[in-house]
Order: structure tokens, then sequence, then C-alpha cells
């Protein structure tokens, strides 16, 4: 792995892994106590139909995809709230259209399409100073509003019904999240690529959130783990010659079965005085 | 009924609650959902430092109620005025107790931080908490005997403990009006004694209005007592009549008065077959001293 960082690309990789994961443990927080994995699913594969508008018109697919997946989240978090019935019905339909664009797309596009798989499947060995800049600001983005909105996105979370009655603009702040997540999509789409984003945007949260108790302390332990996740996976992949994005994947996928493991080990010690009162 | 003895001191009681301002006001109320009303012309007079208990069987059009009272549901029909204000106004005043919040079991939120989002109403977007707040929240969970449990997760508390951490929410808003719906829902009854005691003691500053479908658990307690299924019958009266119990259940109401810790009805001889009932606790247990 030292020898490894010599390579521009191989430390630009490693700082996106860092990146990247702060980005996932906050929002995956977000996405995993208010049970919308589905939701960011549907986001992650519609910005495919940006990348395919992105090829078809010949502007930058990356742009195409943040604008596709801000689209599906807005009006995946409005249907989520305001159809009463069969909200993940609806979501799935918005998800497979968004695909299907970016394909028909893609199709009627001529040509080479170098770095096509790279959005499905990540390019993290192909991260630019550039894009770490992007991130980095994507990350700053991303921690200013979750700390700003922070007791607003914690109220909502846990009780939508008192946060309304208290006031709170409940949609104004449930659609930023939405917001925020395609953002973050967009944004791990380099790492892993769209089809594997739910994965790194849910299990460190879902790690974390086995041994924390409160909001705060499983964003910051989601971000760790998921900083050594990609950190491993990338060395996984370096050494082994294995695809980055699945290596990172398969690495948070044994950390996540290691933890469902551990837990009902480590649940019997503090029960003991839980009857009192 | 007119002989029951307590009957004199509650009406003498209730004129005098009369001249208490109004704290809501329900004027021909209808509501429900897609078109189908659930309640029909509700009028309902609720007055400050008033504990009314409204009771109804499952389907009756409680929950529909207190929705409209908290603005969740606009009403088909009809108005609502809190401290005479609109209700979207008015709710600030308001505390709620929910049945139950359905939330993950392992969402990760401290008994502190559940207490602390009743201060939500008073710190608006971009304000973050102050000492203030603290202080109130710790005065809440105090109050329910539930301060040293502060750093606990919510998923680690039984039922009635949540209960009362939820309790302490509405409370932590500062509320003139407290609203809670199946207060005793899942609470065995020792912790439901505490629960009315604390309501009893809560009652001398602030108004409560309480739904149940339990008419044993809500008429140990409260001051007036009304029966809601579709309509609401309701006379400010402590004691339900056998027409009222009627025409909300529906259903024979000498079955439903045996067993009954504190007696709503008046006496009457005992020559029917056992109460079907399971015997309530004993009224000593029940903390309530009416």
């Amino acid at each position: 792995m030292i020898e490894a960082l010599q390579f521009d690309f191989m430390r630009n990789a490693l700082m996106a892994g860092v990146l990247v994961s702060i980005a996932c443990g906050v929002i995956g927080t977000f996405v995993v106590i208010n049970r919308i994995v589905f939701i960011s699913g549907g986001i992650a594969h519609a910005a495919y139909g940006g990348i395919g508008l992105g090829y078809f018109f010949r502007f930058s697919p990356t742009l195409g995809a943040i604008v596709f997946s801000a689209a599906a989240a807005l009006g995946m978090g409005w249907v989520e709230r305001r159809t009463r019935e069969r909200a993940d019905t609806i979501i799935g339909v918005m998800w497979a259209i968004g695909m299907a664009i970016g394909i028909i797309l893609i199709d009627l596009t001529g040509g080479y399409k170098a770095d096509l798989m790279s959005y499905l499947f990540g390019s993290i060995l192909a991260v630019s100073s550039n894009d770490l800049l992007v991130m980095l600001i994507l990350d700053i983005v991303i921690i200013l509003l979750a700390t700003l909105f922070y007791k607003e996105l914690l109220a909502i979370s846990f009780d939508e019904t008192f946060a309304t009655v208290a006031n709170v603009p409940v949609d104004a702040i449930y659609l930023t999240l939405m917001g925020m997540i395609a953002l973050t999509v967009v944004m791990m789409m380099r790492v892993v690529g769209l089809i594997m984003v739910i994965a790194l945007l849910t299990m460190p949260a879902a790690i974390a959130g086995q041994f924390v108790k409160s909001m705060k302390k499983m964003m910051i332990v989601a971000s760790v783990l998921g900083m050594l996740f990609t950190s491993l996976g990338l060395w996984l992949s370096y050494t082994l010659n294995l695809t980055s994005g699945a290596t990172i994947i398969l690495v948070s996928g044994v950390g996540y079965l290691l933890a469902v493991a551990v837990r009902p080990l480590l649940k019997r010690l503090p029960t003991t005085h839980l009857t009192s009162t | 009924m007119l002989h029951s003895p307590g009957y004199e001191a509650t009406t003498g009681r209730l004129a005098a609650l009369g001249e208490r301002p109004e704290v809501i006001a329900i004027r021909h109320l209808w509501a429900g959902y897609n078109h189908e009303p659930v309640l029909e012309e509700i009028n309902l007079s609720v007055r400050e430092l008033d504990f009314i208990g409204l009771i109804g069987p499952n389907g009756s059009g409680k929950t529909t109620l207190f929705k409209v009272l908290l603005g969740l549901l606009p009403p088909m029909r009809g108005e609502v005025r809190i401290m005479g204000k609109s209700v979207r106004q008015g709710r600030r005043y308001v505390g709620y107790v929910p049945q139950m919040v359905e939330f993950d079991q392992e969402f990760p939120i401290s008994v502190w931080d559940v207490v602390m989002l009743g201060r939500l109403e008073q710190r608006r977007l971009l304000q973050p908490f102050t000492s203030k707040d603290a202080r109130i929240v710790e005065a809440a969970l105090r109050s329910v005997d539930m301060l040293h449990w502060r750093d606990r997760s919510i998923s680690d508390l039984s039922g009635g403990q949540r209960k009362r951490v939820y309790i302490a929410r509405a409370l932590a808003t500062e509320p003139r009006i407290l609203l809670l719906d199946e207060p005793l829902a899942g609470i065995d009854p020792q912790m439901g004694s505490h629960i009315y005691e604390l309501l009893q003691h809560l009652n001398r500053t602030i108004t409560i209005l309480m739904i149940s479908h339990d008419i044993g658990a809500i008429a140990s307690c409260v001051k007036t007592i009304g029966c809601l299924n579709r309509r609401l019958y309701y006379h400010g009266e402590k004691q339900i009549t056998p027409e009222m119990l009627e025409l909300a259940y529906k259903c024979p109401v000498d079955l439903i008065a045996h067993g009954i810790p504190h007696r709503v009805f008046p006496a009457h001889p005992m020559e029917h077959s056992p109460s079907p009932y399971p015997p309530a606790s004993k009224p000593d247990e029940n903390g309530c001293h009416d």
C-alpha cells in the first residue's frame, strides 16, 4: 500500500474515499432512521437518465446526473409525502423510467462511450483534483445544512406529527433532506457507481446505529466506518487487482455482518439495571 | 341519578367553571376522510381548568377529533377556535400526548433529546436551544419522575415510561391545554395510577382533554365526562347517563357499570349476572381522590 501511495491516482482515490465517507455518514444516518433506503436507490438510478442526457446533448454527464437526481429526489419526496397509498410503486416507476431514459439516450448517441461503465460501477481510481475539490465543497454544504437544521431534521425523523404541531416547516425540511441525498448520491457515483450507492450509503450508518444512542454520534461513527471501509477496500482491490467499487462494498458488507453477529453479545451487558422503576 | 351524593357538589363546581374563559370552542364541526364524515355536528366548549374525558368505542372518531384540534385534518364543516384563535395559531398553546409514537425501535435518541423537541415551537429555524430550554426540560422530566433516565435511549424504556416521557415533552411546550390520546393504553395499573395522580396535579394550572375507549380508566379521574361516537354526548357532568352510553356504544349499558372502580352510574340493584369484564383495580390503587 505504501508504494501505491506514490501514485497520484492512489492518493486521490484514498482522499475521495474519505470525503465521500463524510457525506455518507451524515446522509446515510438520515436515510437509515427515516427508512428511505428505497427512495435513495431510486434517486441513484434515476440519475442515469441525466447521464444519458449529458451524452446525448454533449454536456457534462455529471451535471446531467445532478439535475436528474435532484429532480428525482424532489419528485419522489413529494410523492412519498402526498400520496396516501402505494408511494413505493410510484417511486419504483420513477426509478425505472429514469434508468430507461438514460439507456435509450445513450443508444441514440453515436460514437465511443469510454467512461460509461464508470458511472455504473464507479471509478475511484480516476478521481481528479477537481473532483476532490467538488467533493470537499459538497461535504461542507452537507455538514452545514445538517448542523443548521439539526433539531428540525431530528424532529421530523423521530415524530413528524409532533413536528407539524410545533409548526416546523416539515415539507421544506423534508425536501431539503431529499436534495442533500441527491447531492450525496451523485458524489458517491464516482466511488462505487450508482448501482451500489445505497449499499455504501446505508451500511456504515446501519452499523453505527446498532451501537450508539444519538443521531450526532451515529453520523460520526458512520463516517469513520465509511473511511475505514473505503480505505481497506481500496487497498484490497489494489493488492488483489479487483474492481475497487465492488471490493469496497464487499468490505462494508463483511463489516455489517460482523456487527450483526457481535451485537447480541454486547446487548447482554447493559440490560441488568433496566428493570428498575 | 339526581339522588347520587356527589351530584350537587359537581353541579356547584360546574357553575363556577362556567365563568372561566373558553379555551377551545368547537362549533358545528363535521370532519372525516374522503368526504365520509367520521364526526358529525360536534359542539364542545372547553373552559379553562376543565378536565374532560371523552370515551367512545374504537372507530368513534376520537383520534379524528384530536387531529382536527391539532390542525392535522381540516374540518369539512364548522369551526374550531383555540384560545380564540384559528387552530394553526392556537395550537401553540396545546401540548399533545399521542397514544403512541410510531418510531423505529432502534431510533438513536435519548430521553432528554425527545423532551427537548418540545421546545421546537419556541426556537424557530436557525435558533439553537438555550439554557432556559434546558431548565424547562429538566423541570418537565422531574415532574414525570423521569429525570434520572435522561441519558437513556428512548428504546430502552417500557411503555409506561415512554408515555411519561411524551407527557414531559408536551409539558416542555409550556401548554395551556393538554390533549391526551389513550393515556393508559398498554400501561399496567400501578403506572396508570401514577399518571392519573400527575394529571390531577397538572390540572391545577392546565386544562386537560383526554380521550379513551376505556370507560373505567377515564371515569375515575376526570371532572366531567362525555361520550363520542360520530356525535358527541356531553353535558358538562361527571356522570354518564345510560342514555348517553346507549347512544354512544349502542349496547346494553348495565353490563358496563360493574367492576368499575369509581362509579359513574347511579347505584342500581345488582340483579344481573356477574360482569363479563375482569375486575378493575381497587379504587385506592387508582390514585384518584375525587
